[in-house]
């Protein structure tokens, strides 16, 4: 009956191999996502009640603002509305006109993009791995691999889906690989995370290639997982380092990964852009 | 004897509960390498004082919760935890009698161990930590045990827990 007799030692040989068995099956084969969401269900309550005092501050905040200053913001969101609305315009017919050469040219044609926003949980994760919590899961028809936004640039992808949350690795991870290209003349390379949420590493970039501090990067889409033309990161430092083979390139994010407690998630789709040209040569004949 | 030993599941529970919220509550970014390990540290207590009811099985089922409610991979703190209890128990009636501060020390070493556990699987899966704040936990872990202690066992004995 007592806890070290010879059943506890049986029992806890048992729980040893049985806990090696789970990490190298979640490790290797991906079959343990079902029992992680079974799991994730249990623990949601926790999860949320976490997070609930740093949702409900910002829902007071939210809520209890004087009148004058909703107005002066309402203000200021209309004239932000109308710039981007003006910008708009031109974007959508310079698409258009784009999509019409590229029909031309016979090069696949570019997809346009589902989006939803989600919320950040307020919970701590691992604090040496770059990952956080969001509201949205299998529910909301998030997958594995899915590309996370905010309003500045690329924020992550989703790693796990759970059937409420799912949790996001950022791209600052030590472990995530971005293909980027410089959006001034196409260079094509890889950012991987630092660990450091204000750096990205450059990797494999010759010491004579044609990259310069202040370079945008956007997504390539060669990786297949993230849209091409995202931005993603502005080059901080090159240094050239004749000894080795590669220079030494890094890059800031600019999606705001400290700040952001809205994300967007990001679908990959066939349909908007296509239907509207279809209707604008339609309506051209 | 079998009413006796019930008494007070409960509390178990719900310290342990209270344990995983720590876990998780938000910090400040510079404070979070030093997040004691809350859950660790209460299923140590519970495995000094109880030893028969709280062991080894407990430990692993709460390792698996914390695996799951942080993300990391399902069995690393199932594991640690488990080695961790199976330990304490092992010493319980010398750890038990020792002074506070000593138990402090013997806290640190076991939760040392459950974390180097710890990062010699992430080591193993490519995903090891690259920074000597790694240990933190270990040491903050140290310094609250007299609290976490004094406060557990008083919840013990308010409620009668046996």
């Amino acid at each position: 009956m007592f806890a070290y007799g010879q059943a506890a030692g049986l029992r806890f040989a048992l729980l040893i191999f049985f806990s090696l068995a789970l990490m190298t099956i979640d490790h290797r084969l991906h079959y343990l996502d079902n029992v992680r969401s079974v799991i994730s269900i249990i623990v949601y309550p926790i999860q949320y009640i976490v997070s609930f005092p740093s949702s409900a501050t910002s829902w007071m905040g939210e809520n209890l603002r004087s009148r004058e200053d909703l107005l002066v913001d309402n203000e200021k969101l209309d004239t932000q509305n109308a710039f981007l609305q003006a910008q708009m315009q031109k974007y959508v017919s310079l698409e258009i006109e784009n999509m019409r050469l590229r029909r031309l040219l016979d090069a696949s044609e570019k997809l346009t993009d589902r989006v939803l926003t989600a919320e950040l949980l307020a919970v701590d994760l691992d604090p040496f791995s770059h990952k956080v919590m969001i509201n949205k899961g299998l529910r909301h028809d998030v997958h594995k691999g899915q590309p996370i936004l905010d309003a500045s640039g690329v924020y992550g992808q989703v790693v796990q889906v759970n059937p409420i949350v799912s949790s996001v690795m950022l791209l600052t991870d030590p472990g995530h690989a971005l293909p980027v290209q410089v959006n001034r003349n196409g260079l094509r390379t890889i950012a991987g995370g630092t660990g450091s949420t204000s750096v990205l590493n450059l990797l494999h970039i010759p010491n004579n290639a044609d990259i310069k501090q202040g370079d945008f990067l956007v997504t390539s889409g060669l990786g297949g997982v993230f849209p091409a033309g995202y931005p993603v990161a502005k080059v901080s430092v090159v240094e050239p380092d004749p000894s080795q083979p590669f220079a030494v390139v890094k890059a800031e994010p600019l999606a705001n990964l400290e700040s952001s407690r809205e994300v967007l998630l990001v679908w990959k789709e066939k349909s908007g852009q296509e239907k509207a040209l279809v209707n604008i040569e339609d309506g051209g004949k | 004897m079998a009413e006796k030993k019930k008494q007070g599941s409960n509390v178990i529970f719900l310290t342990l509960l209270a344990a995983l919220f720590l876990t998780v509550l938000p910090l400040p970014e510079w404070l979070r390498p030093f997040r004691p390990e809350w859950a660790t540290l209460v299923v140590i207590y519970w495995c000094l004082a109880l030893p028969v009811r709280v062991n080894i099985g407990v430990a692993w089922v709460m390792g698996l919760t914390v695996d799951v409610l942080t993300g990391t991979l399902l069995g690393q703190h199932a594991l640690a935890m488990a080695i961790v209890a199976f330990f304490t128990v092992r010493l319980h009636k010398q750890i038990r009698v020792y002074p506070l501060w000593q138990q402090s020390l013997s806290v640190f070493t076991l939760v040392a161990l459950g974390q180097l556990l710890v990062v010699w699987i992430r080591g193993i899966a490519g995903d090891s930590p690259d920074s000597w704040l790694y240990w933190g936990p270990s040491l903050t872990s140290a310094i609250v045990w007299p609290v976490v202690f004094v406060f557990l066992r008083d919840i013990r004995r308010k409620f009668r827990v046996a």
